[in-house]
C-alpha cells in the first residue's frame, strides 16, 4: 500500500499525459501510413492549437472556443498538406521530409513572432481544473477525463476505419498506395481525411494537455509532438490502437522517472526507447512486416 | 559438360515468406563456363533466386554453394519450424549468411530485372563504382591523394575505359547513366557487373522489352562476354529465342518448383513446360 | 555558339592560390582594422555555418543518410573545446556551483607557458581536434545501431540522440565538468576572423577532396541505390558509418568553432532548431552541393544577422511598419525557405560545384544569356500553359472514356480484345516491360 501511494500520483498523471500523447500519436500514425511522411510540422498544429485557445477563450465562451480551435487545426492541417506535401508527392521521400521541417520552421517562426517569443499563460478551464480524489491521491479533473475521451475516441475512429467506406479507402491506400489509386479511389480525398482526423484529435489533445501545463512558448510543440512520433513507432506505425497502447507506454514511464527523480532524463528516456525499439522489432508491437522488393 | 566444375550449387534451396513459398526446393548447377538458363511463368520465383544466391534473401531453408563452398545455408527455425511448408526439413542444420557485397567479392555479379543504375552518376562512374571494393587505399590516402590513391585511382580509370569500350558505351562514357537509352543503359549494368571482376554472372531479363535484332545482338554480346572474361553465366529469361539459342542447359520454375531441366531441345518437347507456359486443360 | 573556354590545369591553380590568399588577407584585414561588426560576425558565424552545413550535406546530400543529429554533435564539440581551454583563474567563477569545476587547467596555458604564441595556438588546436574526435567517437556508437535503420526512423533517432545528449548535458552530476545548465564561459577565443576561416576551409576541402575519391563514389552510390551499391561489393554499412563518423567529427569541430564565435555556450539552443537551420541551409544550397552550402551558410547568416535586422527594429530599407517587431526577419525567412522548398527544390548550385571554367564562362554567357532571356521565357511558359492544356484535354477525355465505357458495358458490348487473336508469342511475353 504504502509503494502505491507513493507512485499513484505519477501512474495517475502518465496515463493522463499518455492520453494526451495518443491523441497527437494518431495523427502521426495515420499519416505515416498513409503518405510515409513523418510530418515534422504536427506537432507544430498542436502548438498552435494551443495558442489559438488562449486569445478565442478571452473573447468566446469555452464550447465555442474549443470548436473553433478544432476547425483551425483542422484547415491548418489540410491546408499544410495541400500547399506543401501534395505538390512533392512523387518528388523523393526526402525533399517531402524537408518541406515538412520548412514547414514546422515556419510555424515556430510565426508563433514567435505573434507571442513576442513571451511564454503565454493557458486559460484555466473550470471543470478540467477541479480537483478530485482518487483513492489517496488528489488529482485534476482533466486526468480523469483524458484516459476515458481518447478511449472512446479511439473506438469511434477504430469503427470508422473498420467499418466505412472511407475507412476501407484509407486501409487500401496504406496498404498499396498505387494500386489503390489505380483502383479508382480518389487518394487525395482519403489523405484529406486523415489530415482532418489527425489535426481534429490533435486539437482536442492540445486542450487536454495544455491544461496540465502553465503556458505554451512556440517550442511547446516539438517535444510532445516527437513523443508522440516515437509512441507511434513503438506500437508499430500505421497502426491506431499500436500509437495509443506506445502513447500510454511512454506516458506513464515518463512519469515514473519524474517519480524517480530522474526529472532530467525523462524527455531522453522516449528516445532511448525508441532505439531500443528500433533494434529490436522495428516494426514496433502491431507493425506489420514489410519485404522490400528487389 | 559434366567433366567441367560446378562453379554455383542450388541444393533444396527453399524460400518461404509468410505462408507464401516463393522458391520451392530447387536444385540448380552452373558449371564452369556454362551459360544456364532459369526460366518460367510470372511469379514462379525465379528473381527470388537470384535473391537468395546474392545474399539479399536468405534461405528458408537449403544451402549455396560457390565455387566449391558451402556460403550460404539455412533451415527453418523458430515459428517457422511449424509453418514451414517445403520438403527437406531435417536435412540442413547450419546456419551460413553472407551480406550481398560479400557474396560480390566472391566473384558473383548480377544485374538487375528492373534496371538500377546509379541515377545521379556518370556512365563512367557507374563503372568506377563497382571496382570500389578491390582498392587497397584507406579513407585518408584517397581523401589526401596518397601516392597509392593516386596509382590506384588512374589503374582503375584506365580499366574502366577499356571495359566501356568492349560494350561500346567509350563515347558515352561522361553522359549521365539516366540519360542512356534503355538498351544502352542495359549494357552498361553488365559492364558494372563485369566491373566487379566475377567469375559467375547473375543476368536478370537482360533482354526485356528488346526487339528481335536487338536481342539478338544482346545474345551475340553474352556469348563474348562469356569468353572473353571466362565467365559461367546464369540467367532469367522471357525472349525464347534468347534462352533457346545461347544456354546449354535451362531450368523450368513455375509456382516456385521446379517443372523441367535440360537441353534446350530437351525443354522445348518437354509437355509439363508447354502446360506450364500455354496452360493446360483443367 | 559554344565558345565556352576551358582553363589550363596550371592556371586554375595559380588563380585558385590568389583568391584564397585575397580572401585570407581580405578576412585578416577587415577583423584587424575593426571594420564592420555586421560584416565581421557574418564572416565568423557563415564560416562555422559553412563547415557544419558541408559536413551535413556529407550525409544527406552524398550519401543520401536523412540524419538530424547534427546540433547534438555540435552541442558536444562545443563542450569538449570549452572544458578544456578554460583558464585555471577563472575556474572558480565559471563553476561557481561547483566548487571551481573539476578540471583545474587549461592546455592552452600549459602549452603557452611551454611554447609561447606557437604553443597558444597549439592550445586552441589540439582541443578542437580532440573535440572532433570525441564526436566521431560517439557517432561510431549511436551509428552501430541507428545506421542500420531505414531512412526515414534514421532522421527520428538521430533528432533523439541529440536530444538525449543535450539532457545528458545538462545533468546536474556532471556539473563539475560540463557546469550542467549554466553556461561556460571565458575559455580561450580567437582574436581575428581569419582563423575559422582558415579551420572552416581546411576541413571544406577535405571534405571535398573524400567526395571526389573513390570512397566518394561509393557514398554516391550508396545514395542513387543501396541494394545496387550492395550488388557491387561497396559494404552498405561500412560506408554510412565512414560518412556518418566523419560528418560528425566536422559537426564537432564546427561546434567548437561555434563556441568561441559565441564566448559563451550553453547546452539549450542545440536543440531541434539549429539542426533545422542546418538542414534548409543545406537545401537552400542545393543538395549535394558543396559549393552551394557554403554560398547558402554565408547568405543564411548575412540575411539573419544583418541584412534583415531591420525587420526586427521597426525600420528596414528606408519603409518603417508597426508589423516590423521581434521575430519578423524570421517570419520572413521561413517564407522565402518555404518558397525554396516548394518551388526551387534545387537550391542555388543544385547538384553543380564551383569551377574556375564554369565560374568564367558564366560571366562570359551572361550578356548573350540575359538577351536570350525573355524569349527562353516566353518559351517556358508557353510549354507549361500547353502542358496544362494537355493536361486537362486528358483529364476531360479520360471522364468521357470513362462514360462511354460504362455505356458499352451497360449494353453488354466486350471491353477487351478476346484472347484467340494473340499469337503465342504474346503468351510467352507477358512479363514484358
Amino acid at each position: 500500500m504504502g509503494i502505491l501511494q507513493t507512485w499513484l500520483p505519477y501512474i495517475l498523471a502518465g496515463i493522463a499525459v499518455g492520453g494526451q500523447y495518443a491523441l497527437i500519436a494518431i495523427g502521426y500514425t495515420m499519416v505515416y501510413g498513409i503518405l510515409r511522411l513523418i510530418n515534422f510540422a504536427h506537432g507544430d498544429v498542436f502548438m498552435w492549437s494551443g495558442l489559438l485557445m488562449i486569445y478565442l477563450i478571452t473573447v468566446l465562451p469555452l464550447w465555442l472556443a474549443i470548436i473553433i480551435v478544432i476547425a483551425f487545426a483542422i484547415v491548418l492541417g489540410t491546408t499544410i498538406e495541400k500547399v506543401a506535401y501534395r505538390p512533392l508527392r512523387s518528388a523523393p521521400r526526402m525533399s517531402i521530409m524537408i518541406s515538412a521541417i520548412g514547414v514546422s520552421y515556419f510555424l515556430q517562426n510565426i508563433a514567435l513572432y505573434v507571442t513576442g517569443g513571451l511564454t503565454k499563460t493557458y486559460p484555466n478551464i473550470g471543470f478540467l481544473q477541479k480537483t478530485v480524489k482518487i483513492g489517496s491521491a488528489t488529482t485534476k479533473m482533466v486526468t480523469l477525463i483524458t484516459p476515458i475521451l481518447t478511449i472512446v475516441l479511439v473506438v469511434l475512429l477504430v469503427l470508422l476505419i473498420k467499418k466505412t467506406k472511407i475507412g476501407m479507402a484509407m486501409r487500401a491506400v496504406s496498404r498499396d498506395f498505387e494500386t489503390s489509386s489505380l483502383m479508382g479511389i480518389d487518394i487525395n480525398r482519403v489523405i484529406t481525411v486523415t489530415f482532418v482526423i489527425g489535426c481534429g484529435l490533435a486539437a482536442i489533445g492540445s486542450v487536454l494537455y495544455f491544461s496540465n501545463y502553465t503556458g505554451i512558448n512556440p517550442m511547446s510543440g516539438a517535444m510532445p509532438g516527437l513523443k508522440a512520433f516515437v509512441a507511434a513507432v513503438f506500437g508499430g506505425i500505421g497502426s491506431v490502437p499500436g500509437a495509443v497502447v506506445g502513447a500510454f507506454v511512454i506516458g506513464i514511464c515518463e512519469n515514473l522517472i519524474k517519480g524517480a527523480g530522474w526529472t532530467t532524463f525523462s524527455d531522453a528516456f522516449t528516445f532511448v526507447l525508441l532505439i531500443i525499439i528500433l533494434m529490436v522489432k522495428p516494426t514496433g508491437l502491431f507493425g506489420e512486416k514489410n519485404i522490400d522488393k528487389v | 559438360m559434366a567433366d567441367r566444375e560446378v562453379v554455383l550449387k542450388l541444393s533444396d534451396v527453399t524460400m518461404q515468406f509468410g505462408g507464401v513459398v516463393a522458391v520451392d526446393n530447387l536444385n540448380l548447377e552452373v558449371h564452369k563456363n556454362e551459360i544456364v538458363g532459369l526460366i518460367g511463368p510470372n511469379g514462379a520465383g525465379k528473381t527470388t533466386a537470384f535473391n537468395v544466391i546474392t545474399g539479399v534473401y536468405e534461405p528458408t531453408n537449403g544451402n549455396v554453394e560457390i565455387n566449391g563452398d558451402v556460403v550460404i545455408e539455412n533451415y527453418p527455425q523458430g515459428k517457422m519450424t511449424d509453418t514451414y511448408k517445403g520438403r527437406n526439413q531435417g536435412v540442413y542444420t547450419e546456419v551460413k549468411t553472407m551480406l550481398p557485397d560479400a557474396v560480390t567479392k566472391l566473384g558473383v555479379a548480377r544485374t538487375f530485372q528492373n534496371i538500377r543504375l546509379f541515377k545521379g552518376m556518370t556512365v563512367l562512374e557507374n563503372v568506377l563504382v563497382a571496382m570500389h571494393m578491390n582498392q587497397k587505399q584507406s579513407i585518408f590516402g584517397a581523401a589526401f591523394r596518397s601516392p597509392l590513391a593516386r596509382k590506384e585511382e588512374a589503374a582503375m580509370r584506365e580499366e574502366a575505359l577499356e571495359l566501356l569500350k568492349k560494350v561500346d558505351l567509350y563515347e558515352n562514357k561522361d553522359d549521365l547513366s539516366t540519360s542512356l537509352p534503355y538498351g544502352k543503359q542495359r549494357h552498361l549494368e553488365i559492364a558494372r557487373a563485369l566491373a566487379t571482376h566475377p567469375t559467375i554472372l547473375l543476368l536478370d531479363e537482360p533482354a526485356a522489352g528488346m526487339n528481335p535484332q536487338e536481342s539478338d545482338d544482346l545474345m551475340k554480346f553474352i556469348g563474348r562476354i562469356r569468353d572473353e572474361f571466362d565467365l559461367s553465366i546464369l540467367m532469367i529469361e522471357h525472349h525464347m529465342q534468347v534462352i533457346m539459342g545461347i544456354c546449354e542447359h535451362i531450368y523450368v520454375l513455375n509456382y516456385g518448383g521446379q517443372i523441367a531441366d535440360g537441353t534446350p531441345e530437351e525443354i522445348q518437347a518437354n509437355p509439363a513446360v508447354i502446360e506450364a507456359y500455354l496452360g493446360g486443360d483443367e | 555558339m559554344n565558345n565556352n573556354i576551358t582553363l589550363k590545369k596550371q592556371t586554375k591553380t595559380i588563380l585558385s592560390i590568389a583568391a584564397i590568399a585575397a580572401i585570407l588577407v581580405l578576412v585578416y584585414l577587415t577583423d584587424d582594422m575593426g571594420g564592420n561588426p555586421m560584416l565581421i560576425t557574418v564572416i565568423e558565424k557563415g564560416a562555422v555555418y559553412a563547415l557544419v552545413a558541408a559536413s551535413m550535406n556529407l550525409l544527406n546530400g552524398f550519401t543520401g543518410l536523412f540524419s538530424l543529429g547534427q546540433a547534438g554533435f555540435m552541442l558536444i564539440g562545443a563542450y569538449s573545446y570549452a572544458i578544456f581551454t578554460i583558464p585555471k583563474n577563472s575556474h572558480a567563477a565559471v563553476y561557481q556551483y561547483f566548487d571551481g569545476g573539476a578540471i583545474q587547467w587549461s592546455i592552452v596555458e600549459i602549452l603557452e607557458s611551454k611554447m609561447g604564441i606557437f604553443g597558444h595556438y597549439l592550445g586552441m588546436l589540439i582541443p578542437m581536434i580532440f573535440a572532433g574526435l570525441f564526436v566521431a567517437l560517439i557517432a561510431y556508437l549511436i551509428g552501430i545501431p541507428v545506421l542500420r535503420l531505414k531512412s526515414d526512423y534514421l532522421a527520428i533517432a538521430t533528432l533523439g540522440f541529440a536530444e538525449i545528449l543535450r539532457a545528458f548535458f545538462q545533468w546536474n552530476t556532471l556539473g563539475p565538468i560540463t557546469n550542467a545548465s549554466n553556461v561556460l564561459r571565458k575559455y580561450t577565443v580567437y582574436n581575428n576572423a581569419v582563423f575559422p576561416v582558415i579551420i572552416a576551409g581546411l576541413c571544406i576541402a577535405f571534405i571535398v577532396l573524400l567526395i571526389n575519391s573513390t570512397y566518394g563514389r561509393a557514398f554516391r552510390a550508396i545514395r542513387d541505390d543501396e541494394i545496387a551499391a550492395e550488388a557491387m561489393g561497396v559494404n552498405l554499412f561500412k560506408h554510412k558509418e565512414l560518412a556518418f563518423v566523419i560528418s560528425s567529427f566536422f559537426a564537432g569541430i564546427g561546434g567548437a568553432l561555434l563556441a568561441m564565435f559565441q564566448t559563451t555556450i550553453n547546452a539549450t539552443p542545440f536543440a531541434t532548431t539549429m539542426t533545422y537551420e542546418i538542414l534548409l541551409m543545406v537545401v537552400i544550397g542545393g543538395i549535394g552541393s558543396i559549393t552551394g552550402s557554403v554560398i547558402a551558410a554565408f547568405l543564411f547568416t548575412a540575411c539573419s544577422e544583418w541584412w534583415l535586422r531591420g525587420l526586427d527594429s521597426g525600420t528596414w530599407l528606408g519603409i518603417t511598419s508597426p508589423l516590423f517587431r521581434a521575430g519578423f526577419r524570421k517570419v520572413v525567412f521561413a517564407v522565402i525557405i518555404m518558397l525554396i522548398v516548394l518551388f526551387a527544390a534545387q537550391g542555388i548550385m543544385g547538384t553543380k560545384e564551383f569551377s574556375w571554367d564554369g565560374f568564367i564562362n558564366w560571366f562570359r554567357n551572361l550578356p548573350a544569356n540575359l538577351k536570350a532571356w525573355p524569349e527562353k521565357h516566353k518559351a517556358k511558359s508557353e510549354a507549361k500553359k500547353n502542358e496544362k492544356a494537355a493536361v486537362k484535354a486528358a483529364k476531360i477525355k479520360a471522364k468521357e472514356d470513362k462514360k462511354n465505357s460504362e455505356a458499352k458495358r451497360a449494353s453488354g458490348e466486350k471491353l477487351f480484345t478476346p484472347l484467340e487473336t494473340f499469337d503465342h508469342v504474346v503468351v510467352f511475353d507477358k512479363e514484358g516491360k
